[in-house]
């Protein structure tokens, strides 16, 4: 597999202030990232950092071997990279079509594989943005940047809130997601045990900095690191 | 054309077709000048304001661009389509695409200064662009005429056969075949790929980058389709009635025009045409039965219809038809 995403001493933040530091970390074709830690500590910022909605202070930022430090959003995600936030930003007064085709790239992801991973979608295709549950919203904010056709799709919370069956449904998804191996994946979740099974790698933050690098499975033996790094009852199967 | 584009392209023409209460909207239209035999010059001057309407709908109530200079480039389009009419040509088709692609210039120059703000900063920004061009086409008297407003202007029959005539009957079918090509393109724009990027922006336009989508790009395009659309409306006005006055590029036009889309509903198109409708009649029996207090009652009647109809009169109406016919809640 070779690299896709390489990045070296970044440090980042909004304005002066300074969320990220010491950065680095790389990503291959097809992996599944694991982003962990506290609440704060600054995964929402790597992320903003990745899609360039953060300031980038310090560092490289190598993106299919080009290095996008300096390169706007719009054009780091037509260059692959996908987000799909944690506030999930659907177009409320869209349907859910058009939420999905607003901006649709040729590639492998067509409406049709959409709709055939989230058939709630299809179902509610003529209905607006805002007439969708949480867990509706969160497959259409995950399917409009699947249309996309990204090379890496970034996940921000995409379990947080959500009802056990559709936390379910949406694992099942991702899961699928990791194993077509046609994208890469950084997924960011508080819960760790819902996430590093399906990772093939894991980072976790403390304060900005990276504390644990390293293969997924050796992180999700090691429960008292878990737990001290993010908070008691962590590793334990906590329903979201 | 790829897999993915060719599904969004049958989703888009499914939702491009033509629904029955257009149909009854555009026959209407058709009908309009049999049932007032006297009044086309009438109708005329509401198909042109409608398509300056148009203009802001696209520019505001799609795009979200905040506006109140549209007048700019109505005025514009008047003066250009005079001006060639009186120095060059007087084909009126000739005009138009003069005044257009005059007028999309414009919108092209004056995005970059838009852009760089926001809301009440853009505002303030279109305002300033259609008052330096009012000064300018005061100032510049020797060619626009100034305040006398630019007279001479000699319109050669359209088509080299059919001659404008006094009562306004071919001023009207012109402005009406005019105004329905302009919305046939905006229509389409509005359901397209584009439009749909327009909508995102408007609606979240922090998070459309991060999609992929060039903001700035695609509301430069916006800003100058809108002003080349509201350079059609001046460029009709001043064919149709000869005559260009620095009235079409001052403050209360664009006001005015603000107005009606509120009165109308913004976003939709149709808002647009319906609002310059209700204006265009209100105002023309108002000032007839009350010549004095006539703008009192104009702006009674305003109130009115917004407090009653939040969304304007095509939010109105659609609760109006969901109460009606689907037993949903109450308009």
């Amino acid at each position: 597999m070779s690299e896709l995403l390489k990045l070296t001493g970044v440090r980042s933040g909004y304005g002066d202030a300074v969320v990220i530091d010491d950065m680095s970390f790389s990503l291959d074709e097809g992996e599944c990232l694991a982003l962990l830690g506290r609440n704060g500590v600054g995964k929402t910022t790597l992320l903003a950092t990745l899609i360039g909605a953060a300031d980038l202070h310090a560092g490289e930022l190598v993106f299919r071997g080009r290095d996008i430090a300096r390169v706007r959003s719009q054009r780091r995600a037509q260059l692959g990279i996908g987000w799909v936030p944690q506030e999930r930003d659907v177009f409320p007064s869209l349907t859910v079509e058009e939420n999905l085709t607003v901006v649709a790239v040729d590639g492998p992801w067509t409406l049709r594989r959409v709709y055939d991973i989230f058939p709630r979608l299809e179902e509610r295709r003529q209905n607006l943005g805002n007439q969708l549950s949480g867990g509706e919203q969160q497959m259409l904010s995950m399917g409009r940047a699947l249309m996309l056709n990204p090379k890496l799709l970034l996940l921000d919370e995409p379990l947080e809130g959500l009802a056990p069956i559709i936390v379910q449904e949406l694992l099942n998804v991702i899961r699928s997601l990791v194993a077509d191996g046609g994208m890469s994946v950084v997924l960011v979740e508080q819960h760790a045990n819902k996430i590093l099974p399906l990772a093939h790698r894991a980072l976790v933050l403390e304060r900005g900095r990276t504390v644990y690098w390293g293969a997924a499975g050796t992180l999700r033996d090691e429960p008292e690191r878990l737990e001290r790094w993010l908070g008691v009852r962590n590793h334990q199967d906590v329903r979201p | 054309m790829t897999p993915s584009w060719e599904a969004a392209a049958v989703r888009l023409r499914e939702r491009e077709r033509w629904k029955s209460p257009e149909t009854v909207f555009w026959c209407a239209a058709l009908v309009a000048p049999f049932v007032l035999p006297d009044d086309h010059l009438f109708l005329s001057q509401i198909a042109i304001l409608g398509l300056f309407c148009l203009s802001l709908d696209l520019v505001l109530g799609i795009a979200g661009i905040l506006s109140l200079g549209q007048a700019a480039f109505f005025g514009l389009g008047g003066y250009t389509a005079g001006l060639f009419a009186i120095h060059v040509d007087g084909d009126p088709l000739l005009g138009l695409v003069v005044a257009m692609v005059a007028t999309s210039l414009l919108g092209v120059l004056a995005a970059p200064l838009l852009l760089g703000g926001r809301d009440l900063t853009r505002l303030l920004i279109t305002v300033a662009v259609a008052g330096i061009l009012y000064e300018a086409a005061n100032k510049w008297s020797a060619v626009t005429g100034g305040v006398d407003g630019l007279q001479g202007i000699v319109i050669a029959p359209l088509f080299g056969k059919i001659e404008f005539d006094l009562g306004g009957t071919v001023a009207y079918w012109y402005a009406l075949a005019v105004l329905f090509l302009v919305f046939l393109g905006l229509r389409r724009l509005k359901s397209s790929p584009f439009g749909l990027a327009l909508a995102g922006i408007r609606l979240n336009p922090q998070r459309m980058p991060a999609l992929g989508v060039p903001v700035d790009r695609r509301l430069t395009v916006a800003y100058a389709i809108g002003g080349a659309v509201a350079g059609i409306a001046g460029a009709l006005l001043a064919q149709t009635t000869q005559f260009v006055s620095l009235d079409a590029l001052s403050f209360h036009r664009s006001a005015e025009l603000m107005l009606i889309l509120v009165l109308g509903g913004a976003g939709n198109l149709y808002g647009a045409l319906l609002g310059a409708i209700v204006f265009s009649v209100a105002h023309h029996l108002l000032s007839e039965i009350n010549p004095m207090y006539w703008q009192f009652w104009m702006g009674t009647l305003l109130i009115l219809i917004v407090l009653f109809a939040k969304d304007g009169l095509t939010g109105g109406l659609s609760r109006l038809r969901d109460h009606l016919w689907k037993g949903g809640t109450a308009p």
